[in-house]
């Protein structure tokens, strides 16, 4: 399985691998293998095979976003929660004992499990390929422990009491716009995220009707198919072999249009829609970075009246080096991240484009000769 | 029970029809939601600022917009050639059905009536104590019931007749089902033919 970002950093370098080879769907929840390799010292053991819930995904991330010392990092997304509410209302009513699933209600439960898997997992190896991601003892803790985490998530949370989520989002856009930028390579950036941001949230809209379009010609085809059989079943007229043919015929095409559909998403629709989230993240970034540099300048003013009054000029001076540290330290690693995350994003446009239309080709290929055999068939009788 | 087949049949073209009514409704849905998809994808190239990637995603644009055209045209086959062939089908039988039902009901209706006044006519012979006559009677009233079980059968031989004519109906159908596909090929030929066009736009981002 290939993971959307793959790129010239993630998981080339073995002494860390991960990935998901497996993934359980059950009646409420999802079970992931995650399965790492590692020749770090910091690990007990060379090889880990444990399993995870999304939970425990979301709990590493809100740990990650939470600690202060990544505040110059752009913080990999989380993964989304993975969507099976038909296919879990199957599940349920499987469970009460009623009958199995549909060829056709399977295939979409492993088309959303295939999704859900390459999302997961390129979190993980986004954090892997990171210099100092890797180096997290959440992280390690994640990869390592081999009990169920759900105790400690719950620590967790009272701990942390989640101080970053409880912020109003729609305050960053305001502020980030309106913080008079010096850099220049800030200023460009900040106007390049907001537009794109915008941009690539309404192509995601638009794939996504589109995939989901598709799907529901594939389901025509299936529907047509299985009308055409029933005529056929009780018709003993010369219909009857002509329609069985065409009933086939509609059968191979659902596959193979339902495939095209699939591989449109997980190819198109699911990278729009990760760099969706990634274009947030560096949006959360340039926030910061434009908190502190607020900070600064607040620590300014304080400094300038503490002069004035000539009371506390000594402390007033210590948080005007620290604000200025902090801010500096922002930029100086928020560069290195944005140029990065560019480099990362090129890469896997052009990777995930390249599949996408190799694969095209091959459906539309195999579309075509199934087409021409029928009609040759069809022509000889 | 040929009539019951007859009607089975009305019942399954009728569905087959409905399905592929929904067909075309959404590949039309395709085709609208495609174009928007391009529009959206030209506007994200224009936002783009890694020159070769913002090319590549003006070409995909372009692309989707072709394929759109495709949905639009394939669309249109789906309807003219087997949804109206459908519709014609159901017609037909609807007709004949109906046509064959009323021929035989009515049919049915006139042997009771006749029957009924042979059974009076037979009463009244009783009565009158004409024993050649009570036999003819008795007689023709068992040929009435006899033919009354039979006849509504006879109205079916029409209904084979007109199924027999369906040889030419077969040959329509095969023809129209032949050029549906060879459009279905076209579509997926054109198809290749776009992607093809793209891939070196999209090896090109670096």
């Amino acid at each position: 399985m290939t993971s959307i970002s793959e790129d010239i950093d993630l998981n080339n370098d073995a002494s860390l691998v991960i990935d998901i080879p497996d993934a359980l769907c059950e009646r409420d929840k999802v079970k992931f293998t995650v399965h790492t390799k590692t020749t770090l010292s910091s690990f007990q053991k060379p090889e880990y095979s444990v399993q995870r819930q999304h939970e425990d995904f979301i709990w590493l991330h809100d740990t990650i976003v939470e600690t202060e010392e990544y505040a110059g990092l752009i913080i990999p997304p989380a993964p989304p929660k993975p969507d099976f509410e038909g296919p879990r209302e199957k599940m349920h009513k499987l469970g009460e004992g009623e009958s199995s699933m549909t060829k056709e209600e399977y295939a979409k439960m492993k088309q959303e499990l295939e999704k859900t898997v390459q999302v997961h997992e390129v979190f993980l190896q986004r954090l892997s390929s990171h210099p100092m991601f890797r180096k997290d003892r959440n992280f390690q803790i994640f990869l390592e422990y081999d009990q169920d985490l759900t105790v400690r998530r719950k620590n967790a949370k009272e701990m942390f009491g989640g101080f970053f989520k409880n912020m109003v989002k729609s305050a960053d856009e305001v502020l980030i716009s309106g913080v008079k930028e010096v850099d220049e390579f800030f200023e460009q950036e900040k106007n390049f995220l907001l537009d794109y941001s915008s941009k690539i949230k309404d192509a995601t809209a638009k794939a996504e009707k589109m995939t989901r379009s598709h799907k529901n010609v594939a389901d025509d085809y299936n529907h047509i198919s299985g009308a055409l059989n029933n005529t056929a079943a009780d018709n003993n007229t010369a219909f009857k072999k002509h329609l069985e043919k065409c009933a086939e015929v509609f059968e191979k095409l659902r596959k193979v249009e339902d495939r095209m559909a699939s591989d449109q998403e997980l190819k198109l629709t699911e990278l729009l829609r990760y760099y969706t989230r990634d274009i947030q993240a560096a949006k959360d970034l340039l926030y910061r970075r434009a908190r502190a540099l607020a900070d600064y300048e607040n620590s300014n003013k304080a400094l300038d009246k503490a002069r004035l009054k000539g009371k506390d000029v000594a402390q007033a001076e210590e948080n005007q080096k620290q604000c200025l540290q902090k801010f500096d330290k922002l930029s100086e690693s928020g560069k290195k991240e944005l140029t990065s995350f560019k480099a990362r994003r090129v890469v896997a446009f052009r990777k995930n484009l390249i599949e996408m239309t190799e694969l095209e080709i091959k459906h539309a290929k195999n579309s075509v000769s199934l087409l021409q055999g029928s009609i040759e068939i069809l022509k000889s009788n | 029970e040929k009539q019951q087949q007859f009607e089975n049949l009305d019942v399954q073209l009728r569905k087959l029809h409905a399905s592929v009514e929904s067909l075309v409704f959404n590949r039309k849905e395709l085709s609208v939601n495609t174009a928007s998809f391009a529009k959206s994808a030209a506007m994200l190239g224009n936002s783009e600022d890694h020159t070769a990637l913002s090319r590549a995603l003006s070409q995909l644009a372009e692309v989707e917009e072709k394929i759109d055209q495709l949905h639009q045209d394939q669309a249109c086959a789906d309807f003219y050639l087997i949804s109206e062939l459908l519709g014609d089908y159901v017609r037909l039988i609807t007709a004949g059905v109906f046509d064959q039902r009323m021929k035989t009901w009515a049919k049915c209706q006139d042997a009771q009536v006749m029957l009924q006044r042979k059974r009076e006519a037979e009463a009244k012979l009783q009565h009158a104590n004409k024993p050649d006559k009570l036999q003819q009677a008795k007689d023709e009233i068992r040929e009435r019931v006899f033919a009354l079980a039979v006849k509504p059968n006879a109205g079916f031989s029409d209904l084979r007749v007109f199924f027999s004519s369906q040889k030419d109906r077969v040959k329509d159908f095969r023809v129209v089902i032949i050029k549906y596909l060879e459009s279905l090929v076209h579509t997926q030929q054109q198809l290749i033919k776009y992607w093809e066009a793209f891939l070196p736009e999209a090896k090109a981002i670096s």
